[in-house]
């Protein structure tokens, strides 16, 4: 499950590669500075007006960026950077959610609405389909032999003008 | 000072008080009409409408007025002006915060109620009525919202400054001048389908007529709202200088919102229109597009939210929004609540028929506003609960997004090509399998194509987008039999429906392309030097300095190369704006259809040489042209000639579908 | 369909109401709920700024205290400085941490405008203050005598927030 997750959002959220000054933690192979990069953009920079650390030029939004490298070069998995920032600034400098209960309505609200929005679907038609097939009341056979007549007089009218 | 400049401020306010008195005769007169069935009174409707538009928009000319004569005794210019500004700027610094932009909100309210008091000749005057008042209501609270709390004209008096404050350098530029109108025009806009909506509900007459009315006042606030939303992207890629196109930011996501639910009602309305099926539906989501609007403008102004666009917070401002909120959307869904029709409208539909594929839009469409409704909202929530503060950021945003929009191009192709009440599954799959084949078969060959390397996301996008497209192309040239000379003939909505989908793929290409193969390089270079980076190579000539009209920068010069060949001359500056000191990154873009080679300046470092963030981002245009395609496909299909036909006799007497008289009474 | 379910998006409407009219009504809505309450002081090792001995942790230990992180680059430290400077005078127990800063400008400002630490660590990198979750000065945490945090302010100190702040820290041991 987290891996499909992960998967979808590496689809489109390296919407940024680009890091601020990222001339200063070059790496050896491609994947760490991919890893790098997207570690930047899921950490949020505690000061901003919603930034992540890739964008920002706050001080401690670059304090966070070297940290995260140094931590990358000591080996630390993405988990163990992230879970560091988080130890020391709480859940907010993470842009992906934990996982808890209190974030669960947020992970699977989507989904629970769409199988309830299906669901309602389905249910509706169902009932539609009992209601359509009725035969006409009285009331209703009145009104449509009032409009038949209607019809034959003026179309009658139409014949001899 | 002469004058005119003395008065104008105050010719401003007058304006407005004056557009409020009659924005609240209008909220009443024609309803009064209505009971009363007096037709005399329910005529007032139009002028009154018309008034209140001219006053309006006098008050904004002379708030503009104000900007470019430099009258630093009005608040609001001493703070967002300066006189070395140009004149371009200073114009549209008059919607640059909050209290100008909402006098452009109300303006453009103003605006869409002259152009209903107009085009409306062919409906019944009682529509008109209704629909004028309601929206007359909405005008009262949100001017009395600016006169109150927000007014523009406050001056600075006896003694004003000399010189302003400046308007911030993030604004300072042609994304200012054509995002704001063009976003609100949308997003006021979609009050007229919210008025139709409640004044169908009032008059308890909910047809394929009022369907017939509402649809194109609802495509064209829907085009603006297309149009805003995808300038405000194109704007803040190019303005805020690190390449990124959205952000999933709260106020991004305020306008998506009701973009999202305007499209699930425009498509909503098809069926309402043609088969006068979902009418309770529908109606639901004119309220609730119009409410997304409504709470757009909460979030941004009440300071309830974090973000870089959001204005200047004031818990007195966010009060009265709330308050307009409260009465707007919940007095809307309390007479959704009492008058729609309980009773199922009478029609049948098969499982697989063209009904279902826009039963499955609308669906698709109201999860993903919702859960973009829920991702923006969930921090507050946990932390008015005092459970602490959290982020939900892009990577959420995403995984919630990409499966729906999955599911939605899937469907787009399907229900062009489906028919009304029933089809089969045989054929559709006959028809559209060799738009399928294709689409897979070019789907996976662009990975392949581009890096000889295999990726999922690529080929699931590309094929999407392709599928969208080639179904559409597809279900045309089956329609013209082949032949280009029908095209025209199969008529101009068609054509639009057609035109939009296809805008779709365009963007779903667009976004699969530049969110997989954009590459960054970020490298420090000093004049002489040169960098090789994705095929191309970056000379960096020299750097120097420029004096603006009201900033000084740092400029570099860089010619690109693709081989031999120069491809452009990149001069990329860092900013200072005299005024308030901000420093502000210009980035440099060459652009073609394929890809945009972006060039920005970071920080400077040691012996003139700086810290540069070279991107090229394939496709990237693509992203923004669907989104034309997409309102010029809008424009054609409101050109309809059945929404400009003469009002027919017999619809003047009793509603003929799905209403019983019970509820007609109500 | 049942009437009374045409009533749920007004129902869910009321509710998102009530939840933005108690968001409007918070203060102070920019502030990080910290995650090191009640977690002990973390480990440094750095140098005093007016005597350059080491100092770390430990020498935090014994009596409770407020740990005030400041720099002269900042405006609003100079703004809470004469607040502190009344404090200490009380006898609270004030320990500085100057935040990525210059050790001479820092000790010159002392001089200048009144000295209310008991001592301050001089953290030029900003090291011991990503540790602490700074991420704006001046930020002031409430610390007992056995080196445990037990609550953080963000912002300047002042006699009105000082009055909200005084029980919990004298409930401290």
């Amino acid at each position: 499950m987290k891996t499909a997750f992960f998967v979808f959002s590496l689809v489109f959220s390296s919407l940024s590669l680009a890091v601020v000054e990222g001339h200063k933690y070059p790496f050896d192979n491609q994947q760490d500075t991919e890893r790098f990069n997207q570690l930047a953009e899921d950490l949020r920079c505690p000061k901003c007006q919603n930034q992540n650390l890739a964008d920002s030029n706050a001080p401690v939004a670059r304090d966070m960026r070297d940290k995260v490298y140094e931590l990358m070069q000591q080996g630390k998995t993405d988990d163990e950077v992230v879970g560091y920032m988080v130890d020391r600034y709480g859940d907010f400098v993470r842009y992906n959610p934990p996982m808890r209960a209190e974030t669960f309505l947020l992970w699977f609200g989507p989904a629970i609405l769409f199988v309830f929005g299906l669901i309602l679907l389905i249910g509706i038609r169902r009932s539609s389909k009992n209601t359509s097939n009725q035969p006409l009341t009285a009331e209703e056979k009145a009104k449509l032999e009032q409009l038949k007549n209607a019809a034959q007089r003026s179309s009658e009218k139409g014949q001899k003008s | 000072m002469n004058s005119l400049q003395a008065i104008a401020p105050e010719f401003g306010q007058l304006a407005l008080i004056l557009a409020l008195v009659l924005a609240a005769f209008q909220s009443v007169v024609p309803l009064l009409g209505v009971q009363s069935r007096r037709e005399w009174l329910m005529a007032y409707a139009r002028p009154l409408a018309t008034g209140q538009a001219v006053f309006l928009l006098a008050s904004l000319l002379a708030l503009t007025y104000s900007f470019v004569v430099d009258d630093f005794s009005v608040a609001y210019v001493a703070a967002n002006s300066n006189t070395a500004l140009p004149t371009a700027y200073k114009i549209s610094a008059v919607w640059g915060a909050h209290e100008g932009s909402l006098l452009l909100w109300v303006a453009m309210l103003g605006c869409w109620g002259l152009a209903v008091a107009w085009f409306s000749q062919s409906l019944p005057l009682e529509m008109v009525a209704r629909v004028l008042s309601i929206m007359g209501m909405i005008s009262v609270g949100f001017i009395l919202f600016t006169v109150e709390t927000s007014n523009p004209f406050s001056r600075i008096l006896p003694s004003p400054p000399a010189e302003g404050g400046d308007l911030n350098p993030l604004l300072q530029d042609f994304g200012l001048i054509v995002h704001p109108p063009t976003l609100y025009m949308g997003y006021v806009g979609l009050s007229v389908a919210f008025a139709f909506a409640l004044a169908a509900l009032m008059g308890g007459r909910l047809d394929a007529a009022w369907a017939r009315w509402s649809r194109p006042w609802t495509v064209a606030a829907w085009i603006f709202l297309t149009l805003g939303i995808a300038l405000g992207s194109w704007w803040a890629y190019y303005e805020l200088g690190w390449g990124g196109w959205w952000f999933w930011d709260p106020v991004e996501n305020a306008s998506l919102m009701p973009w999202l639910v305007a499209t699930a009602l425009l498509h909503s309305l098809a069926v309402t229109e043609k088969r006068g099926l979902f009418k309770s539906w529908t109606v639901l989501l004119a309220i609730f597009a119009f409410s997304l609007s409504l709470l757009g403008t909460f979030l941004v102004r009440s300071g309830v939210l974090t973000s870089v666009h959001a204005f200047a917070s004031d818990p007195e401002r966010g009060v009265f929004v709330l308050a307009l909120l409260g009465i707007c959307v919940g007095g809307s869904l309390l007479l959704y609540a009492l008058k729609a029709p309980t009773v199922a409208s009478v029609g049948r539909y098969d499982w697989i028929s063209r009904e279902s594929a826009l039963l499955g839009n609308n669906l698709v469409l109201l999860v993903a506003a919702l859960a973009v409704l829920l991702g923006t909202l969930y921090p507050l929530i946990i932390d008015f609960l005092g459970m602490g503060k959290i982020s939900v950021g892009a990577a959420w945003f995403n995984t919630m997004f990409v499966p729906l929009a999955v599911l939605l191009s899937f469907f787009i192709g399907l229900g062009a090509m489906s028919r009304w009440k029933s089809d089969s599954p045989k054929r559709l799959s006959k028809e559209l399998m060799a738009a399928f084949v294709l689409s897979v078969i070019l789907g996976f060959a662009t990975p392949i194509i581009k890096t000889s390397e295999m990726n999922w996301q690529v080929v699931l996008g590309m094929t999407l987008g392709i599928w969208v497209i080639a179904a559409s192309t597809w279900d045309v040239w089956k329609k013209s039999r082949g032949q280009l000379s029908r095209i025209p003939k199969l008529g101009i909505s068609y054509l639009g429906m057609i035109v939009a989908h296809i805008g779709v793929g365009i963007s779903v290409i667009g976004v699969t392309m530049v969110a997989n193969y954009s590459v960054e390089k970020s490298v420090k270079m000093a004049p002489g030097e040169s960098a090789e980076f994705a095929g191309y190579r970056f000379e960096f000539v020299e750097s120097g300095h420029i004096e603006g009209p009201n900033y000084s920068s740092e400029a570099t010069r860089f010619e690109v190369y693709d081989g031999d060949t120069l491809i452009n001359v990149m001069t990329p500056e860092k900013r200072r704006y005299t005024a308030r000191g901000t420093v502000m990154t210009e980035a440099e873009i060459d652009v073609n259809l394929w890809r945009d080679v972006y060039v920005s300046m970071g920080e400077p470092l040691n012996d003139g040489a700086w810290g540069m963030r070279l991107q090229v981002k394939p496709f990237m245009r693509w992203v923004w042209l669907g989104a034309i395609f997409m309102s010029l496909g809008g424009l054609m299909a409101m050109l309809d000639k059945r929404y400009r036909r003469k009002q027919d006799v017999a619809v003047k007497a009793q509603p003929v579908s799905g209403v019983t008289a019970q509820e007609q009474q109500a | 369909m049942n009437r009374a379910l045409l009533f749920i998006p007004l129902g869910i409407f009321i509710a998102m109401g009530v939840l933005f009219w108690v968001g409007l009504g918070k203060e102070n809505k920019d502030v990080l709920p910290s995650p090191l309450i009640d977690q002990p002081f973390p480990e440094f090792a750095a140098k005093a700024l007016e005597s350059g001995t080491g100092v770390s942790a430990e020498s935090l230990l014994g009596q409770p205290m407020l740990v005030n992180i400041w720099a002269t680059w900042c405006p609003t430290c100079k703004a809470e400085h004469e607040f502190l400077n009344t404090l200490a005078a009380d006898g609270i127990r004030i320990i500085g941490i100057n935040y990525k800063d210059d050790d001479f400008k820092a000790r010159q400002w002392l001089t200048a405008y009144g000295n209310p630490y008991e001592f301050n660590v001089s953290d030029p990198d900003g090291k011991l203050g990503l540790d602490l979750g700074v991420y704006g000065a001046p930020e002031t945490f409430l610390v007992d005598s056995q080196g445990i945090i037990r609550a953080k302010h963000v912002g300047d100190l002042n006699p009105r927030v000082w009055k909200k702040l005084k029980p919990r820290f004298e409930a401290m041991q």
